[in-house]
């Protein structure tokens, strides 16, 4: 098989590659090991900016698409079949730039059983790409629950004091509703003949309505408690606060939006005339989320729980753009979950850069710090205010669209058919301000009240070169997202109309 | 029968047959080999084994009664026999340094093994209850005995006992079955049932309640809820090489019994028994994975782990009277018992590698740290956790896929449910041991013998790459139920 053929494999399979090197490594050879997967990590974003080259931004179908027959007996048919279409691609990209960025954080914070986390992150980044490439729900569903495996390891390893608790509560939660995910796996399988995401999305109109609303509710058990919508939400401060640095950026900046990307890729084309009855009802949990995230996260001591709520009220405002079930919210969504996983990334980076010089996370600790780490506090604004959603950086064009989305499927007649939905997310946009520069001031401003902050030293080199590349996209992304945009707005405008025509031809 | 019918008798099938003479010469020939060498009886089992094995692949893919239609040799037994004379040859594997270091070392673990075995292929090959009830003798009067083998010990002689009394009245069951199906259609062979049925001659009520007794009997055999309780002390009390022969063997031979005569000659039936069999699979599989739980001897929660697992099978028993869907169901249950065994091995080779002597080392506890001091091994029990829960790249995944899409296909839809709300609940307590394995700190102390790592990484390496290669198994399996009839 000549895989240069075959980008999509090779992106998804090479830091396969780099988990054989790495068994071959004692335990003592930290540095090389720290390398190989680094270099392994740099390499599989290399191939999947090979892959952005390759992609055709004005094409709205799949492409660079791999489909060889894997098991075709007994009435099974099941398909080795990746793709990536303009809903995946920023997705894909976004996996491939944060993990080299995560593992770089790694340099002074792991420091026990170095190789074994690296086989697990780079096992882990092969199970997040492959589920953003899959176009065959068995095969999805594989490197679905395959995620959950590195990822438990990560957290129950080299966790917090309470992270036993933490991944068994992760691995547990997510798995039950990916369970209910395999039984309408199966059901679409046995019904539709075929696996295959684009077939049975061709055939997704002969799904009787009231046969697609539990069909959706199953897929959607498994994609809500992974965004995480509200109130499915409680797995996820133990495992953010819990797990070491890197898996948190990773955990964030990625895994979650393989929930709000399921929505896309699954709940949206599969079940249309479900999407439609539901939306608001899913978008009324969405603007939920927002408003508890907000206000949770401004009751928060600890700084990772904070941003860990965080992250529930910004994948909220995904899930409202998404279930606008128009291009506005669609891509204000899409561009948002790129946005999210840039900020909040940053965030935890930001946050374990300070755990690793003070061992603590209550904000109670620090104030001043500033003062002593201009460049740390510095970046710390940029990322701050990017999550604020500060017109000029990314966070604001995401929002911006998506509440453009809200508001015009508030009308009446179309999915949302209230203003309300948008109008209090626009309050949501008010609270994440509130809790952000709470933080912020907490942290950095005052009087350095403490002794022990006072010797703190600013951030290496390195750091700077982990949290770098993610301001130059915060700075791009807000002032420039034009590129962005052009990439999905084909697929985009074709999954609405899939959902648009699929629901006006079943309403009665 | 004329001495030309026997031979060619004998010749159709002659796995079985080869087998059960090297077991009585090996019986024999075990007089002559001294005490200290019993490895020689190991290995001469092991051989007669694989050639057994060989002359099964040979039969893939012929149909043929033999012995005036009281077996059939067709592709269910020729897949069944493979992963019978499979587990044996694991079976011998793990035991070979087992009771050598526990101080077992006897010949007749090895020929009572044999005998076992080739009671369990006779239980596939059978086309006649009368056959099964000999088949189902043959394979538990030498588990009885290998139960009991690591005597003096007291757990042991109690397991022993217990699965003998209990196992005896099952058996009972089985027969007085037999008898009120004979009552019922005037014939013991299974096709003879199936035609007395369709024909209108046969007692249908007299019919049902032999087929509820035949199905009293072998649920126990394979651990069904409510005919579970020996499982636990019979399990943990037996020399664990034993019981990881036991679990897979047993079970397998149980549910070859049960797939056939339910599928092959009571379809008619299913009015009355699916909502039975129904509760009989819901129940086990809330059981065994709820009790589970509460378990902290790693040979107890093997032993309710196969109690669960033996009522996710019997989710593919419940789908017997549906045409189209019997077949897949029999084809999943063969594949997730071929899944089963290769994961069940190895996890038990696990187990007697950290055993010591005199029942130490079978406490949870006693994992601590093995991923840190022994990570080669502890990834081999992790992958096998995870396979037994059913979580993906794992071959135990895939059977349960296999298992459900032929349940849902029946439309058990409320079955399917419990079946994977059963798996969750699974997960808690597999990923129990994996927490301890890597979590926890510790010093476990590991038996480094050549055959237990072989079988340990090598079921582990099965069970992730069959996935990838699994078209063949997949192959095989649906094959082996086309000529079920």
């Amino acid at each position: 098989m000549n895989f240069l053929f075959y980008p999509l494999t090779l992106v998804t399979f090479f830091p396969l590659l780099g988990v054989l090197m790495i068994l071959f490594f004692k335990a003592g050879q930290k540095d090389a090991v720290r390398w190989v997967a680094l270099v392994t990590s740099l390499i599989t974003f290399g191939i999947s900016i090979a892959v952005l080259a390759q992609f055709n931004p004005a094409d709205p179908d799949l492409q660079l698409v791999v489909n060889l027959p894997w098991i075709q007996v007994a009435g099974w048919n099941i398909a080795y079949h990746m793709g990536v279409d303009g809903l995946s691609i920023l997705l894909l990209l976004l996996t491939t730039f944060l993990t080299p960025l995560s593992i770089l954080s790694t340099w002074s914070a792991v420091e026990e059983r170095v190789k074994d986390f690296m086989v697990f992150f780079l096992l882990l980044e092969m199970g997040m790409v492959g589920v953003f490439l899959a176009q065959d729900l068995f095969l999805f569903y594989i490197f679905w629950e395959f995620t959950l495996v590195p990822m438990y390891f990560l957290i129950g390893v080299w966790g917090g004091p309470r992270r036993i608790y933490a991944a068994i509560k992760f691995f547990l939660y997510t798995m039950a509703g990916s369970i209910l995910m395999l039984l309408a796996i199966l059901w679409l399988g046995i019904r539709g003949g075929t696996f295959s995401v684009p077939e049975l999305v061709a055939g997704s109109a002969s799904i009787p309505a009231n046969i697609q609303f539990w069909l959706f509710l199953a897929f959607a058990a498994a994609f809500a408690i992974k965004v995480p919508m509200w109130p499915l939400h409680s797995w996820l401060p133990d495992a953010h606060v819990e797990a070491p640095t890197a898996g948190s950026v990773i955990l964030a900046g990625v895994l979650l939006k393989m929930g709000t990307y399921g929505f896309l890729r699954f709940n949206l084309p599969l079940f249309p005339q479900a999407t439609v009855q539901l939306a608001p009802w899913l978008a009324a949990l969405a603007v939920i989320g927002i408003l508890y995230g907000a206000a949770v996260s401004y009751a928060q001591q600890d700084v990772k729980k904070l941003v860990a709520f965080s992250s529930v009220s910004h994948l909220g405002f995904v899930m409202l753009g998404l279930f606008a079930l128009n291009p506005q919210g669609i891509q204000g969504g899409i561009l948002q979950m790129v946005n999210h996983g840039l900020s909040t990334g940053a965030l935890f980076l930001i946050v374990g850069m300070i755990y690793e010089r003070r061992h603590t996370r209550d904000m109670e600790a620090f104030g001043g710090l500033w003062k002593v780490m201009p460049v740390y506090g510095a970046l710390t604004l940029i990322v701050t205010l990017s999550s604020m959603g500060l017109p000029g950086l990314n966070g604001f064009v995401g929002e911006f669209t998506i509440l453009l989305g809200a508001w015009t499927a508030g009308q009446a007649d179309y999915p949302l058919g209230s203003y309300w939905f948008a109008g209090l997310s626009a309050i949501g946009v008010i609270l994440a301000a509130v809790y952000m520069l709470y933080m912020f001031q907490k942290l950095f401003l005052g009087p350095l009240s403490r002794e022990e902050n006072r010797a703190l030293k600013d951030l290496s080199w390195r750091e700077i070169a982990t949290l770098a590349p993610l301001v130059v996209f915060i700075f791009w992304i807000g002032l420039y997202p034009r590129p962005f945009f052009t990439l999905m707005a084909p697929a985009v405008e074709r999954l609405v109309a899939i959902v648009g025509s699929a629901a006006v031809a079943g309403l009665p | 029968m004329t001495l030309n019918d026997l031979a060619s008798n004998l010749a159709a099938t002659l796995p079985l047959s080869f087998l059960l003479a090297w077991a009585c010469l090996l019986l024999l020939a075990d007089l002559w080999i001294p005490a200290g060498r019993k490895g020689l009886t190991a290995a001469l089992a092991a051989l007669g084994l694989a050639v057994s094995l060989v002359l099964s692949l040979a039969q893939v893919g012929r149909f043929q009664p033999a012995f005036n239609g009281l077996v059939v040799v067709d592709g269910y037994a020729v897949f069944l026999s493979v992963l019978f004379q499979g587990s044996g040859l694991l079976g011998i594997a793990l035991a070979y340094d087992y009771l050598k270091r526990m101080e077992l070392a006897r010949g007749e673990y090895y020929t009572l093994l044999l005998f076992s075995v080739a009671g369990m292929m006779l239980m596939a090959l059978a086309a006649d209850l009368i056959v099964v009830f000999l088949a189902l003798e043959m394979l538990s009067l030498p588990l009885y005995v290998l139960a009991g083998f690591a005597r003096p010990r007291l757990d042991s002689e109690e397991a022993a006992l217990k699965y003998f009394l209990l196992g005896a009245y099952a058996g009972g069951f089985v027969l007085f079955g037999v008898a009120l199906t004979f009552g019922a259609t005037g014939t013991t062979a299974l096709a003879g049932v199936l035609s007395a049925v369709n024909s209108g001659q046969a007692n249908l009520t007299l019919l049902t309640v032999g087929a509820a007794l035949i199905l009293i009997g072998l649920g126990f055999k394979v651990a069904a809820v409510p005919f579970h309780m020996w499982t636990p002390d019979v399990y943990q009390g037996a020399p664990s090489a034993v019981t990881a022969f036991m679990a897979v063997g047993a079970k397998a031979g149980g549910f070859a019994a049960l797939l056939r005569i339910f599928v092959a000659a009571l379809p008619a039936l299913a009015l009355d028994l699916t909502p039975v069999l129904w509760t009989l699979s819901a129940l086990t599989m809330i059981l065994g994975n709820v009790v589970a739980i509460a378990q902290g001897n790693i040979k107890r929660l093997l032993a309710y782990s196969s109690i669960a697992h033996a009522g996710y099978i019997l989710m593919a028993v419940v789908a017997f009277g549906q045409a189209g869907v019997a077949a897949d169901a029999v084809a999943a249950a063969l594949f997730y018992l071929l899944a089963y065994a290769f994961t069940n091995f190895g996890a038990w080779a696990v187990v007697i590698a950290l055993e010591r002597a005199a029942g130490q080392g079978l406490e949870l506890k006693d994992y601590a740290g093995l991923g840190a001091r022994h990570p080669g091994l502890a990834a081999c029990m992790a992958v096998f956790m995870l396979s037994f829960t059913g979580v993906p790249p794992t071959l135990g995944f895939v059977g349960k896929f296999y298992l459900f899409r032929a349940v849902l296909e029946g439309g058990f839809i409320g079955l399917a449910l419990i079946g994977v709300l059963t798996s969750l609940v699974s997960a808690y307590y597999y990923l129990r041991v994996v927490v301890i394995m890597y979590m926890q700190p510790g010093e476990p102390q590991v038996r480094r013998e050549p055959w237990l790592t072989l079988t340990a990484f090598g079921s582990a390496v099965a069970t992730v790459l069959l996935v990838i290669f699994s078209t063949p198994l997949f192959n095989w399996a649906s094959q082996a139920v086309l000529r079920l009839f």
